[in-house]
């Protein structure tokens, strides 16, 4: 039986080192059509016309549809699902988003046309013979110049491209608390745009049965029931029980494929328009266009202390780039996925935070691995180490300083939270002495008389996860609820189907679910199956993101094993002929206590199913358990991050010679999968760091880092070995006492790297001429600016 | 203007018309359904597509089916012995957690296994590093991949493969 804590190798790896996965690209349909999308090469022009009548005629060309064919329709506009509201009460800015533009395209890469071929070579080149004529106009790129008075319009219905100006925190207090402070640090900051590059490109393939009226959408989903909740309820209007939605295999997320896009719409839509499957892929290059970008924020912030470097007051102005159109839950992350993580792991009584968010000619912004959370620990503890540096206290010390004390919680934090549990400070203490702290001065002096710039860098983090308890979120404006379902399925032979409502995309779940249930009830591993990403057979589900799948959805999995054991309880007090109140469950089996009397549950199970001698007078047949599981409150995983870089300022590269992370995930169900989480999300904190970013023309509004050629992934040779640490405070709110681990290392490297960065910079006074990504001409600037 | 291709794949004969401007991998996933190879990029960077052609692991999106028209090509389907016994390469990345969402793994594998070759089964995490340039993982930050590869290369050379 595996345990938790057992280091179990994964149950899905064998289909994936095969070349047995099913991805959606993989899937063979019948009779299928190619799709392909003619976007916009213009980051702001009016469609004066589209003569589609060549492209038509073209070989193998199907159909192909324009922005009126879809309005005709009454296709509805595409969504977000989160309303934010600004500092007066008002709701935000919601302009229309057709699937299809209808006379104005809005950033490079909108689409402008449908074509469907026999084959995708055919609807491509057909795509060619489209003839728009566009009046192109003046374009907004930079999220601040769109603020101002005079910059172009993105929509006419949005004046002064604000989409809310919101605020969280009372000001006037925090403004009296900055009077009294010994000492003030200041600092701009700037999150880089960023693409999030899952390596399987977003796909759709749909089908229409025509004698039952119902739709089959397979596409690259993190959460095909709220896909299906968004195309039915508000999209395309096709009845939820007339559309199944799969998400088989997908490979990674990381944000982009929450979200529900044109392109998977108008497959489904067109699907049924032409009575025949139509399957579309991303081009890697359509990806970069078009999937919803993260971060790109522009704060300023102030951070008040008293004269031994006790936080007083933190005060933040940050812009928010939203792109052209509001994605799916992009009003949420620089936010309430945001602000309400100001108070990082500190005891700042005071923050207020104002948050300006803005449309520009550019793809929409929406989550991305961390989702606010990281722009918020980027600027904390940028700050906190700045603040250190001025205040000539090491920044470890400052930090221990201003922790929130380990019987303080539950914690109210002056930004909305409650933390539940944690306890920093020997997090702090155990990435220290992994991270050989004492002994960087040291480090330091060698390198710089080699000519080299050493520096190290620290980031004590805090997330907010396992999102999310609905009542909250639906208060701050959430248009669904953010439980998780999960049913526990018997067989009458004894073998279960776990069917879970997260969906997996890397993270796991086959295993991690698995092995709870086999701790849980007794059953051996391969005994079990789980389900996930088929809106047909899972019964509900609201998918995965924010480190939500095992507090929340495991959660829900625990509450059906609960439901299994209660009733098998019953049917083994029957069988035994005993009093319920006697039996105890363990190692899978029901035992009457104190006797040698056992039933094991395969054979409750057996009863269930075939129920000849079976409490009737109690309980229905059947051994089937489902349960929704909405948590109390969020989970609070933290951690401490210390990254050590060693700078050729000749060269102005960044090598990083040292990377430790010790988190607080509360207990681990497969360390080696967490560790996993670790490393991947460290990776992409490391990219965003030093090497990614997204660039966009400030004029024309073209996307130059728009291939692996221009936008910089983290590679193989970019990256150290990591040495990770753990400590647990279990959450005390949910079942496993489990609090997440996908997003941390995402939010807290960026933060680690860079603070080591300026730390190495600060010996040749460059620290504050760098920004995100730290690459290599960018070093070179920082050091060399006079 | 369509062409007639001949090929091994996974040591079978096999055969198609394909246009001309047919790539490898579309021959592959497409016409065999050896959907095992992926494409993740259209730019020939990130290493999801490749397989063996005659022994050397190359980007099959970088090729034309009618390039390798006579040669003896190798997918990550043609890797196992059978259903039960992986490769070493394989076992090594189950065993050390080198693959999170599998998308980049075939390619990984196939890259793994070319790069030990080359290295006489001798490979050190640097090695390994610097020769996994051109293959792109978004999950698990290399870490595990690396330590796989090292392991892998071992029980390849005491497999004899």
């Amino acid at each position: 039986m595996a345990k938790i804590g057992d280091r179990i190798k994964r149950t899905e790896d064998r289909r994936f080192l095969t070349g047995a996965g099913r991805y959606v690209d993989d899937l063979q349909l019948a009779r299928c059509t190619h799709a392909y999308f003619l976007r916009s090469p213009h980051a702001h022009a009016r469609i004066k016309s589209i003569d589609v009548a060549a492209a038509k005629a073209a070989p193998g060309v199907v159909e192909i549809f324009t922005g009126k064919d879809v309005a005709d329709s009454k296709v509805g506009s595409l969504i977000c699902g989160w309303v934010v509201k600004d500092k007066h009460g008002q709701p935000h800015k919601a302009p229309a988003h057709p699937a299809i533009a209808l006379d104005t395209v809005r950033y490079v890469g909108d689409t402008v046309a449908m074509v469907i071929a026999e084959t995708y070579a055919q609807a491509k080149d057909a795509a060619e013979q489209i003839a728009v004529d566009y009046e192109v106009l003046p374009a907004s790129i930079d999220p601040v110049k769109t603020l101002d008075a005079g910059a172009s319009q993105v929509h006419a219905d949005v004046p002064g491209n604000l989409c809310y100006d919101w605020e969280l925190g009372e000001k006037a207090k925090v403004d009296a608390a900055f009077a009294t402070a010994a000492h003030v640090t200041k600092l701009d900051l700037v999150n880089n745009r960023l693409i999030p590059n899952a390596m399987e490109p977003r796909a759709a393939a749909a089908e229409y049965d025509r004698g039952t009226g119902n739709y089959t959408l397979y596409t690259t989903s993190q959460n095909p029931h709220v896909a299906r909740l968004v195309l039915s309820a508000f999209v395309l209007g096709i009845p939820e029980h007339k559309l199944r939605v799969v998400a088989p295999d997908v490979g990674g997320g990381f944000g982009s494929k929450i979200f529900i896009y044109a392109d998977e719409t108008l497959v489904v839509w067109a699907a049924g328009k032409i009575q025949r499957a139509i399957k579309w892929t991303a081009e890697r290059g359509e990806s970069f266009m078009t999937d919803a970008h993260g971060r790109d924020h522009v704060t300023h912030a102030e951070l008040a202390m008293d004269k031994d470097g006790k936080f007083l007051a933190f005060k933040v102005d940050t812009i928010a780039n939203l792109g052209a159109y509001l994605s799916t839950f992009a009003t949420a992350v620089p936010t309430y996925l945001y602000a309400t993580l100001l108070a990082g792991q500190y005891t700042t009584p005071l923050i207020y935070c104002n948050v300006r968010a803005a449309f520009t000619n550019t793809a929409p912004v929406d989550a991305y691995r961390g989702a606010g959370r990281p722009e918020a620990t980027y600027l904390v503890e940028s700050i906190v180490s700045k603040a250190a540096s001025e205040m000539k206290i090491d920044a470890a010390e400052l930090r221990r300083r201003n922790f929130i004390a380990p019987d303080a919680f539950p914690y109210q934090t002056p930004v909305a939270l409650t933390y539940d549990s944690g306890n920093y400070a020997p997090i702090l203490d155990q990435a220290m002495q992994l991270a050989d702290y004492a002994g960087a001065a040291g480090r330091k002096a060698t390198a710089k008389a080699s000519g080299k710039l050493r520096g190290v860098g620290i980031c004590s983090y805090i997330e907010a996860c396992g999102i999310a308890p609905s009542a909250v979120v639906g208060s701050l404006g959430a248009g669904v609820g953010l439980w998780e379902s999960a049913e526990l399925r018997f067989n009458p032979t004894g073998n279960l189907q776990i069917l879970t409502g997260s969906h997996s995309h890397g993270q796991s779940h086959e295993t991690t679910f698995a092995q709870i249930v086999s701790d849980k009830l007794g059953i051996p591993m391969d005994q079990i199956e789980v389900v996930h990403g088929d809106t047909s057979q899972v019964p509900f589900g609201m998918g995965t993101y924010g480190s939500r799948s095992l507090p929340v959805g495991g959660s829900a999995i625990m509450k059906a094993a609960d439901k299994i054991i209660a009733k098998g309880k019953t049917i083994a007090a029957h069988l035994m002929e005993a009093s319920e109140a006697d039996i105890v469950f363990e190692d899978g089996t029901f035992k009457v206590a104190g006797t040698d009397k056992a039933v094991p549950l395969g054979q409750a199970v057996f009863a269930a199913y075939v129920p000849h001698n079976y409490p009737s007078d109690k309980l229905e047949p059947g051994m089937d358990e489902n349960a929704f599981y909405d948590p109390s409150n969020f989970t609070y995983p933290s951690g401490t991050q210390i990254c050590e870089v060693e700078i050729d300022p000749d060269t102005g590269v960044v090598d990083i010679v040292n990377f430790v992370a010790v988190d607080d995930f509360g207990n681990i169900v497969n360390p080696m999968i967490v560790e996993g989480q670790v490393h991947g999300g460290i990776a992409q904190g490391v990219g965003q760091a030093l090497l990614e970013n997204a660039v966009y023309d400030k004029e024309s509004g073209q996307l130059l880092s728009g291939s692996y050629m221009d936008y910089c992934m983290p590679r193989a040779d970019n990256l150290p070995s990591f040495k990770l640490g753990y400590q647990v405070t279990p959450c005390p709110h949910n079942p496993l006492g489990v609090k997440g681990c996908g997003e941390a290392g995402a939010i807290a490297a960026p933060a680690a790297v860079m603070n080591a960065v300026r730390d190495a910079l600060a010996q040749v006074g460059a620290q504050d001429r760098i920004e995100m990504p730290a690459t290599p001409r960018a070093v070179w600037e920082a050091i060399h600016a006079q | 203007m369509t062409m007639s291709v001949s090929m091994s794949v996974n040591g079978k004969t096999v055969s198609g018309n394909v246009e001309a401007r047919t790539l490898l991998v579309q021959f592959l996933r497409e016409n065999l359904g050896l959907t095992g190879t992926h494409v993740g990029c259209d730019t020939s960077q990130c290493g999801a597509c490749v397989v063996h052609v005659d022994g050397i692991s190359v980007k099959s999106c970088t090729l034309l089916a009618v390039q390798a028209d006579g040669a003896k090509v190798t997918t990550i389907e043609g890797l196992a012995k059978s259903a039960e016994q992986l490769h070493p390469m394989q076992e090594a990345f189950r065993e050390n957690h080198g693959l999170q969402c599998g998308f980049c793994t075939p390619g990984m594998v196939m890259s793994a296994i070319d790069l030990v070759k080359r290295h006489n089964y001798e490979v050190t995490e640097e090695i390994v590093r610097h020769g996994l340039e051109g293959n792109i993982c978004r999950c698990t930050g290399y870490h595990n991949i690396v330590k796989a590869i090292v392991a892998g290369a071992s029980a390849m050379k005491a497999a004899g493969v």
